[in-house]
């Protein structure tokens, strides 16, 4: 026979403590969550209201003109929002298989003695404020780039469509290309410590099991770590992409200032970030609104990448069956 | 236990004595009546403590730095700062009322005049030449008349051994290189003077219209700042740019004579925009455009600079700071200004700016 003790109804002095302060505890979490949306709301609210001359005035011109021209009163930021898409492409196509490959020789390949060195390097590397990458860029690996530019056109100049990517007046080396590899320097610590943080939260078994069945380690790492970890390395990727959007002084620094649309990788161009940086002192009358309006679209750009790499980790995990 | 506690006494006690010298420091004692600093200034009066922040155009920012250490003199109990930024932030944070007043190279936008908090007044302090800097080692004194300018900058003109520039410089030997042009990555009033200058001298050949960002075509060098600009002219043969007189000056450029609006060609220096600031005419509200100014000494490219402070002004303290700072600036500020490469104003202007002081507050 099974007896139930109910605990009796305690009056207010007589609660434990513990109670209260779980419920404080609970209040002052929810708060701080809450407080974070409230502030992305307003900060997006603010944006939008701000910039909303220009939206009435232009319309959706706004964001598929590619002419900037506030002297003729024209604002279009498809140059920009281009310049923005292209240079953070560049950056994650070349920062993340690195960031992957260096995670997986620290947790996977590293004897243990090199492990911790190597990864405090890395986080030590992260911490470098950005404007020292771009300083750094602009004197030393702008004015070397140009000749290795001339190098690779000279070997791909031929091919039907990497002979137009690769190639572009690069005078003073300031080009998307220039860009896209300080971005990609800046970014590969981070998307670096997130990747490794993943693969060391791998099942010890899990890894096991594809070794017992035969598995060389390069296959187990395919089998084992690396679907396991998908879902980390998307939102890895997605801090690396953040950072590499809203980058402004070393893309400013290194991109050449002149907005166009161009397949070209080694010519010049303009970021969203960067104009922000370089016209906002200055800006009066309608020109103001034209690039508060910037930063709403970046805004609206980073949300369709978060809203597609999200999708994108949603399906696979539909696909293996929730084995992520 | 006993040591903690009395250790926490002692910090709180050292917090509070500094935090009473602090306060205790705060009334100035001034060094007497009269003060040995050589100021033509008559005798001024000492002026209460009061502190007066500024922002704006970054165009006369040498200048003002220089009359800010040298006001601190004759006027210790009143600080003055300023912080650059360029002439949008200087109109913007006097919109807000975060400044007690702003430099502006343009004047005020008519979309932009209902955000101040009421009537201000402009007050133009100081002139400076826009020098078209050019590195061309064959050539030493390159002259260029206005549409071969607005032919350059506006991409049509890409040798050097053009038969336009060679018209304006029958004497010399052009090489036929490719010519690198140089502009202002950043929004600017430099930019914003230049095309104005371009507009007026050569309304037909230049298109790209005026404002402190233009649509330069493509194929063309951006530098951030003067100084970047300046940079860019200095490591590139063949290059050319805008560049203001301070910054070209320090990077030691060499300067193209201008064809001013008599016909004569001109080289940028402080006795020729000294020239063009005489041939102006001056509004009512004391702005002016010296750009493309008629006389024969006058450099054509010579850009305006302004200080704008409210009318009303609601602080005494504040008010005769301001009024104090604006007498030294058309005083002892004048004789400084060519120190610093830049051009003090005319008798005519000056008087006319002195008179408007008395209007603050007013």
């Amino acid at each position: 026979m099974t007896t139930t003790l109910e605990a009796p109804a305690l009056s207010g002095s007589q609660r434990p403590p513990g109670r209260l302060l779980d419920r404080t505890f609970r209040g002052v979490v929810l708060f701080a969550g809450a407080l974070v949306l409230i502030i992305l709301a307003l900060i997006a609210g603010t944006m939008v209201n701000k910039a909303m001359p220009i939206f009435r005035s232009e319309g959706l011109g706004y964001f598929t003109h590619d002419v900037w021209d506030p002297a003729h009163a024209k604002f279009g930021t498809l140059a920009f929002t281009f310049g923005t898409v292209v240079v953070s492409s560049l950056a994650l196509l070349l920062a993340v298989p690195v960031s992957i490959g260096i995670a997986l020789f620290t947790t996977e390949v590293a004897p243990p003695w090199l492990r911790k060195p190597v990864t405090y390097l890395v986080d030590l590397l992260a911490a470098v404020p950005s404007v020292v990458y771009g300083l750094w860029g602009i004197l030393v690996l702008a004015p070397a780039l140009p000749g290795f530019y001339d190098n690779i056109h000279s070997v791909v100049g031929g091919v039907p469509i990497l002979g137009t990517l690769f190639s572009g007046d690069p005078i003073s080396g300031r080009s998307f290309m220039t860009a896209g590899v300080i971005l990609a320097i800046m970014i590969t610590p981070i998307v670096t410590s997130i990747a490794r943080e993943t693969f060391t939260t791998v099942p010890q078994s899990l890894k096991d099991a594809a070794h017992a069945l035969g598995a060389t380690r390069w296959e187990m790492i395919r089998a084992a770590v690396i679907p396991h970890s998908r879902s980390g390395l998307v939102a890895g990727i997605l801090v690396g992409l953040g950072r590499a959007l809203g980058e402004t002084i070393a893309v400013a620094l290194v991109i050449g200032s002149s907005p166009q649309i161009s397949a070209k990788l080694f010519s010049s161009g303009d970021a969203l970030a960067a104009v922000i940086a370089n016209q906002f002192g200055e800006a009066t009358g309608n020109t103001r609104p034209a690039l508060i309006g910037m930063a709403v679209v970046l805004f609206l750009v980073t949300l369709v990448v978060g809203v597609l790499a999200r999708g994108y980790v949603a399906r696979a995990e539909r696909r293996t069956g929730g084995a992520v | 236990m006993i040591h903690s506690r009395a250790r926490w006494l002692v910090a709180l006690v050292l917090a509070f004595g500094l935090l009473a010298a602090a306060c205790g420091s705060d009334t100035k004692k001034g060094s007497g009546g009269g003060n040995s600093t050589s100021s033509t200034t008559a005798a001024a009066k000492k002026l209460a403590a009061a502190t007066l922040n500024g922002s704006g155009a970054t165009f006369p920012q040498a200048y003002y730095e220089t009359v800010i250490s040298e006001f601190k003199k004759p006027q210790p109990a009143v600080t003055v700062t300023y912080g650059g930024g360029g002439s949008g932030k200087g109109q913007s944070d006097l919109q807000a009322g975060l400044v007690q007043w702003a430099g502006s190279d343009s004047t005020v936008k008519p979309e932009d005049m209902a955000k101040f908090k009421g009537p201000f007044l402009y007050f133009p302090t100081v002139a400076a030449p826009i020098t078209v800097s050019y590195n061309l080692a064959a050539v030493k004194n390159l002259q260029l008349s206005p549409d071969t300018l607005a032919g350059i900058f506006g991409g049509k003109i890409t040798k050097w051994d053009d038969a336009a520039i060679k018209a304006d410089n029958p004497k010399a030997t052009l090489p036929a290189d490719a010519i690198t042009v140089v502009h202002r990555a950043d929004a600017s009033g430099t930019t914003g003077n230049f095309t104005k200058y371009l507009v007026a001298a050569a309304p037909t050949a230049w298109t790209l219209g005026t404002d402190k960002v233009v649509a330069w075509p493509t194929g063309q060098q951006a530098g951030t700042a003067n100084g970047g600009v300046a940079q860019l002219v200095h490591d590139t043969a063949g290059a050319i740019g805008y560049v203001d007189y301070s910054d070209a000056k320090a990077a030691q450029l060499v300067f193209a004579s201008i064809k001013n609006a008599d016909g004569k060609y001109v080289a940028p220096s402080v006795d020729s925009a000294t020239a063009a600031l005489a041939g102006a005419t001056l509004n009512a509200d004391l702005t002016y455009n010296p750009l493309n100014a008629p006389g024969a000494k006058t450099y054509p490219i010579t850009a305006p600079t302004y200080i704008l402070v409210y009318t009303a002004q609601a602080d005494p303290a504040v008010k005769a700071a301001l009024q104090g700072l604006l007498a030294f600036i058309y005083a002892d500020g004048q004789t400084l200004a060519p120190t610093v490469d830049f051009a003090p104003l005319p008798a005519a202007i000056l008087g006319k700016a002195k008179a408007q002081i008395a209007k603050i507050g007013a």
